[in-house]
């Protein structure tokens, strides 16, 4: 790899974190995008209510300032309320737990909506079908509905994982040293903000290019045994 | 909860939410206006013209906005001896240029995508027809094709339009003040960080909803001609 006047191996260790920052915030996503369809999908006015009020605040404010709230609003909210019980402690946020939570509390919005998606994708005579043999409902769940979600589910998915990759970039602003980070610092230190931004775009846009082709091998794989129209 | 330093910032988030919205409606006209032809030359066969079309919508699509941000803003600097010749440093060198420069580059990717997507939905009969009553192609685009794709592209265009008015809060980053940036002045000075925050939250909630509500109207709008009229008889 391209050394960059020493600071080559900075930009690999960004990138470790980068990665690592976007896998646990994709399961974070998963997650929540989990509960969220459930929420939406239930009999509960007041699960529906909040599945959709979560749905409709992530849509309507940006990421950027959705992290700065948690990674700086969010701790002195928490010890205002222990305050008043006087309770009186500092707390302090780790940038790579407040990225992973926030990033992953993002995404699971737009997760949610495809997992709904999903969910009613698969054919409701198969759940009656399970019914019908006397299947308990989380067995139908594990053998029915979800091997089948994951398939309907994973071209979302994939669009949702590299939004969520370009997203991390963002997680730089509180100083956490992912590849943004650490290119902004070797940018400054050697004065060349040109060549390093760009190796960092190149660096993001290989990860979008190896993501593409490996949805595109993913989806033929979940696809296989499936007839095609 | 300190309701008056939310009373009190109010004017000034108003300003900041003013520059938000004056930053995305001239980038998207500027994104617009370049995406036409960027997603005309996409849909070519000719390789010299797509692949270029392709390589730049991989890129602006592909890359973080905030490093295309930083690309230019900052990246120019290491340019500016050549900028200064052809005397472009004074536009690089300001944050506001660089921010709707920025802005309206990254658009226009992402704009000729969906207008692409919406070229190869119209029906190839329509296309047919025109060809058939003698049109030239300058002709058809601008009397079917295109009329027909920014009808499709509509709803996908009022995605990037939120996208869009959503990413500006990045250019707080370099030090503009839009609405983000306002906010983070008054959350650092105030120590009333959630309750700020929070406040602009919600003014951007309410401006990235009545978008999408606007967006609607123009769509019932256009598709008049799809809608059934009532005749006034009874059925």
């Amino acid at each position: 790899m391209l050394d960059l006047q020493g600071y080559g191996w900075m930009l690999g260790e960004g990138l470790q974190l980068t990665l690592m920052v976007g896998v646990c915030s994709l399961v974070v996503a998963i997650l929540m995008g989990l509960l969220g369809a459930w929420a939406k999908l239930s009999s509960s006015a007041v699960a529906r209510g909040a599945a959709t009020t979560y749905t409709t605040v992530i849509r309507g404010v940006p990421e950027l300032l959705l992290i700065l709230l948690v990674y700086y609003g969010a701790p002195t909210l928490i010890q205002h309320i222990l305050v008043s019980f006087g309770n009186d402690t500092l707390i302090d946020v780790n940038p790579f737990i407040a990225g992973i939570i926030t990033i992953g509390f993002i995404y699971g919005a737009f997760a949610t909506e495809v997992f709904r998606g999903a969910i009613l994708a698969v054919p409701k005579g198969q759940l009656e079908a399970a019914h019908a043999i006397g299947m308990p409902r989380l067995l139908v769940v594990r053998r029915v509905l979800m091997p089948q979600v994951w398939r309907f589910a994973l071209p979302g998915l994939g669009n949702v994982w590299m939004v969520l990759i370009k997203a991390t970039a963002l997680i730089s602003v509180i100083q956490l040293p992912e590849l943004m980070r650490n290119t902004d610092i070797a940018a400054r230190s050697t004065r060349l903000p040109f060549t390093f931004y760009f190796a960092a775009a190149l660096i993001y846009l290989s990860i979008t290019i190896i993501s593409m082709i490996a949805q595109q091998h993913l989806e033929k794989w979940s696809n296989r045994g499936i007839r095609s129209t | 909860m300190d309701y008056q330093i939310i009373i009190d910032s109010l004017p000034a988030m108003f300003d900041g939410l003013f520059l938000t919205i004056q930053i995305t409606a001239i980038s998207l006209a500027c994104g617009l206006a370049m995406a036409v032809p960027i997603a005309l030359l996409r849909v070519s066969k000719n390789p010299l013209l797509w692949m270029p079309a392709y390589a730049y919508i991989l890129f602006f699509r592909g890359t973080p906005l905030l490093v295309q941000l930083f690309l230019i803003y900052y990246g120019s600097g290491q340019f500016r001896e050549e900028l200064e010749s052809w005397s472009l440093w004074q536009f690089f060198r300001e944050a506001y240029f660089c921010a709707v420069f920025t802005l309206a580059l990254n658009t226009a990717g992402y704009t000729a995508e969906i207008l692409r997507g919406a070229i190869r939905a119209v029906p190839h009969g329509d296309i047919e027809a025109g060809m058939a009553c003698g049109m030239s192609k300058p002709l058809l685009f601008r009397r079917i094709i295109l009329p027909k794709a920014f009808r499709q592209a509509l709803q996908a265009y009022s995605n990037e339009v939120v996208y869009l008015f959503q990413a500006t809060s990045l250019v707080s980053i370099i030090s503009l003040m839009d609405l983000t940036g306002v906010a983070r002045v008054i959350a650092a000075r105030s120590f009333d960080i959630y309750e700020i925050y929070i406040t602009a939250g919600i003014l951007y909630l309410v401006v990235t909803y009545g978008i999408l509500y606007l967006f609607k109207k123009l769509e019932y709008r256009w598709s008049g001609h799809l809608r059934r009229h009532d005749t006034g008889s009874a059925p």
